[in-house]
């Protein structure tokens, strides 16, 4: 409906544009059934994230589409309005205003960024909007304070460091020295101290060679290599993502860095495509959940197959982690629309019956099944694995693989994570389930 | 910026309409222009919900240009501003939860500014030029570095969110809060917009113009150039404070971002499209700034900073004066 817009009226606000928006903002409230579904939808479209932004976009329009094709959800078409997040918070907050109040969306997807998340939870609250957290990791968001309207569904950043952690202890038990080396922004700061937290409680007494935070969308690791070389840790943990990885392992593995420690790379799934055979084999790798291509036992191998072949035939590479999140996403839009529905004898549900049926809500993904529980966090499992080659992917997939299922690498319910973390006691170890070959 | 340096007759037109002071006409009509775009902001922000957010945050980063102006009537462009502007937003970011009160914070915003400007503006007036403006961009780049870096304190890029506020004691709901801001903000930039007005037209605004055209004239009048920039660099900063506390109040998040250089150039490119005749263009800039850059988002999300790219070019090549300089020769155009 921007279509019309001239630069003219942009730049003076013109009366005609705001009328015209007026009488397109009149029914945003209104909670009668609408003709469409209209789900507003915030990634990185631009900058270094959109490698995980621009694919999440396609398998979100995938998904619609087939859905379209299918008759919509609860019988409605879907339209998505993908936004930017890429011009920072106070743009993204005035966007999240114009897909509630001006495009009158049913339901918002936030955020890959965590900031984005931080600053659009506390609009749902205010705006009373169901908002599914579709990627973010942060664990601050249901750990500082109370989000009625807000569900995560997929794992966060704890589960998402303790699973190689364990994994690790499992899989080289004996290692002394670490190191780390993780980009310089909350995520590599957050993920560092939830890691450090854990592995004082369940091996203490690792010495910590080196701490390196390169700066976000550094070039060149040239620095950081020598000195990791030199210092010879027997691990060195990584949980830097996208083309910042890529680089890490390239320069990395170019002065045999791999074959001198065991690396353990949390976010590893989303760069292996690029790396190809470039990313050695042996070492520990993680997807943010339990969505491998390899799943050695996904809940609907059909439906796997159908979405991986699917996204491949249109975008000629295969899904990443955060286009399994979105599709999570989405599978917890139906199932939640569906039980709000049932739960009002067929009548449409409003925002506050919509959010009601999602607490507690359990939905199918194509591996697993997801609960979100009743703080609004999801529970994926995740699945670590080490790096290997097989004739099936021209890249690195998980072998020996652990499935640890989410409620035992969860921070509990009204606790804190790097609290919680601290309580851990090594005979957790003794709970870790055994590798599948994979 | 200073190729009119040795000819100041040949300034621009638009920059000489203001500096003349033509009395009478001009000023009743930029009087009778403000109180026009006030009143549709606020018809805009009335039956546009959502538009009020945007004109809220338009409004403050005009405030915050209002500040660069300033330093344009002097020949610099300081490629750093946003500094202020993250200063005032971060300190009631860091302040909020002890004190929730709007109308303490926001002096203090601007108290803190106002300092942080003091204090650097003794040092970067002693440059000109290029050297000015890239003394600003490190100094700017400095702040980004520690409130990203002291992790600890400012919670990263993931930045700190802004705790529920008090406007005269009282807790409003969030359609009476937006409305409080919205209001604010509007004041208050009518209130900076009066005031640069008068110091524009004091000698002490006069003699801006002075360093631009030829500052050794200025000292041999027994003005001292640095201590004239100085004033203006901190009344800029102040400026810059209020807007950042705006923008924390509105958008109730702060990131590091609010100070990285982008953020800076965001101001200036505001300054540039708003134009610097008069104390109107910065907020037709901000305000035609946000509001291409919300609709190009709506129209072609993956495609928004072409659009807002495309849009500079075509000012800085068919309308150098700026939004300002186009309705100002319209105005006088009809007036002849």
């Amino acid at each position: 409906m921007n279509d019309a817009i001239t630069r003219r009226d942009a730049l003076l606000g013109a009366a005609a544009t705001a009328g015209s928006l007026l009488l397109a903002g009149g029914n945003a409230r209104a909670q009668a059934r609408p003709t469409e579904l209209r789900i507003g939808i915030t990634t990185f479209l631009s900058g270094a994230a959109s490698v995980f932004g621009v694919p999440a976009r396609q398998a979100a329009e995938l998904l619609f589409e087939e859905i379209n094709k299918a008759g919509g959800i609860a019988g409605l078409p879907v339209r998505a309005y993908f936004v930017d997040e890429a011009p920072g918070t106070d743009h993204l907050v005035g966007e999240y205003r114009r897909l509630v109040q001006n495009e009158g969306v049913y339901v918002v997807f936030a955020s890959i960024s965590s900031g984005s998340c931080l600053a659009c939870t506390p609009l749902s609250d205010e705006m009373r909007k169901t908002t599914l957290l579709w990627d973010c990791g942060t664990q601050r968001i249901f750990e500082e304070g109370k989000h009625p309207y807000a569900f995560r569904t997929q794992g966060y950043g704890t589960p998402e460091v303790l699973a190689p952690l364990l994994y690790l202890l499992k899989h080289k038990p004996d290692f002394r020295t670490l190191a780390v080396i993780n980009q310089d922004y909350a995520w590599g700061r957050d993920s560092w101290e939830l890691w450090k937290a854990a592995m004082d409680a369940l091996k203490p007494g690792v010495r910590v060679v080196a701490e390196m935070f390169p700066r976000f969308g550094a070039p060149d690791y040239s620095t950081e290599v020598t000195r990791l070389l030199a210092a010879r840790p027997d691990v060195i943990l990584s949980t830097s993502w996208g083309g910042d990885l890529v680089t890490l392992v390239r320069q990395a593995s170019e002065r045999r860095l791999f074959e001198r420690s065991t690396f353990v790379l949390p976010v590893a799934e989303a760069s292996m495509q690029v790396l190809g055979r470039t990313m050695p084999a042996g070492h520990v790798i993680g997807a943010r959940g339990d969505h491998w291509n390899n799943h050695p036992q996904p809940k609907d191998p059909a439906r796997l197959a159908k979405f991986v072949d699917a996204y491949r035939a249109k975008y000629n590479e295969y899904p990443i982690y955060p286009c399994h999140h979105m599709a999570q996403a989405i599978s917890a839009l139906q199932a939640g629309l569906g039980r709000a529905i049932q739960a009002k004898g067929g009548g449409w549900p409003n925002d506050l019956e919509l959010a009601n049926a999602f607490r507690g809500l359990t939905f199918d993904t194509p591996t697993s099944s997801i609960t979100l529980r009743e703080d609004g966090q999801g529970l994926e499992d995740q699945i670590v694995g080490l790096s290997s080659f097989n004739d099936r992917f021209p890249f690195a997939v998980p072998r020996d693989m652990i499935m640890f299922p989410a409620a035992m690498v969860s921070t509990p319910v009204g606790q804190k994570s790097v609290d919680w973390l601290k309580t851990l006691k090594p005979e957790m170890l003794a709970q870790v389930p055994a590798p599948i070959a994979g | 910026m200073s190729g009119d340096r040795d000819a100041p007759a040949a300034a621009p037109a638009h920059v000489q309409v203001h500096a003349q002071g033509p009395a009478g006409v001009t000023l009743a009509r930029e009087g009778a222009l403000a109180l026009l775009a006030a009143a549709a902001a606020i018809l805009v922000a009335w039956a546009v919900p959502w538009l009020k957010f945007v004109l809220t945050l338009a409004l403050a980063k005009g405030i915050a240009v209002l500040g660069i102006l300033l330093l344009l009537r002097a020949g610099q462009v300081s490629f750093g501003h946003a500094m202020f502007l993250a200063t005032g937003a971060y300190t009631v970011a860091f302040v909020a939860p002890r004190i929730e009160e709007v109308l303490l914070l926001l002096p203090l915003a601007m108290l803190l500014a106002t300092l942080l400007g003091l204090a650097v503006g003794l040092f970067v007036v002693r440059y000109r030029d290029i050297f000015f403006g890239m003394l600003n961009l490190a100094l700017s780049m400095v702040l980004y570095s520690l409130l990203e870096k002291l992790y600890d304190y400012t919670k990263g890029t993931d930045g700190i969110r802004v705790a529920a506020l008090r406007f005269a004691g009282t807790v409003p709901g969030r359609e009476t809060q937006e409305w409080l801001m919205f209001g604010l903000a509007l004041l208050l930039a009518i209130g900076f917009g009066l005031l640069v007005r008068a110091y524009l037209g004091s000698p002490m605004g006069r003699a801006l113009a002075g360093i631009k055209t030829r500052e050794t004239r200025l000292e041999f009048m027994g003005i001292s150039a640095r201590r004239v920039l100085l004033f203006a660099y901190v009344l800029s900063a102040l400026m810059g404070g209020a807007a950042g506390a705006l923008v924390a109040m509105t958008s109730r998040h702060v990131t590091p971002q609010l100070a990285y250089w982008t953020s800076s150039g965001e101001l200036v490119f505001i300054a540039i499209l708003g134009g610097a005749g008069s104390a109107l263009g910065p907020f037709l800039g901000a305000a035609g700034f946000e509001l291409v850059r919300v609709y190009a988002a709506a129209a072609v999300a993956e495609a928004w900073q072409l659009i807002l790219g495309s849009v500079l070019l075509l000012v800085i090549l068919f309308a150098p004066g700026g939004i300002w300089g186009m309705l100002s020769g319209r105005l006088r155009g009809r007036g002849a």
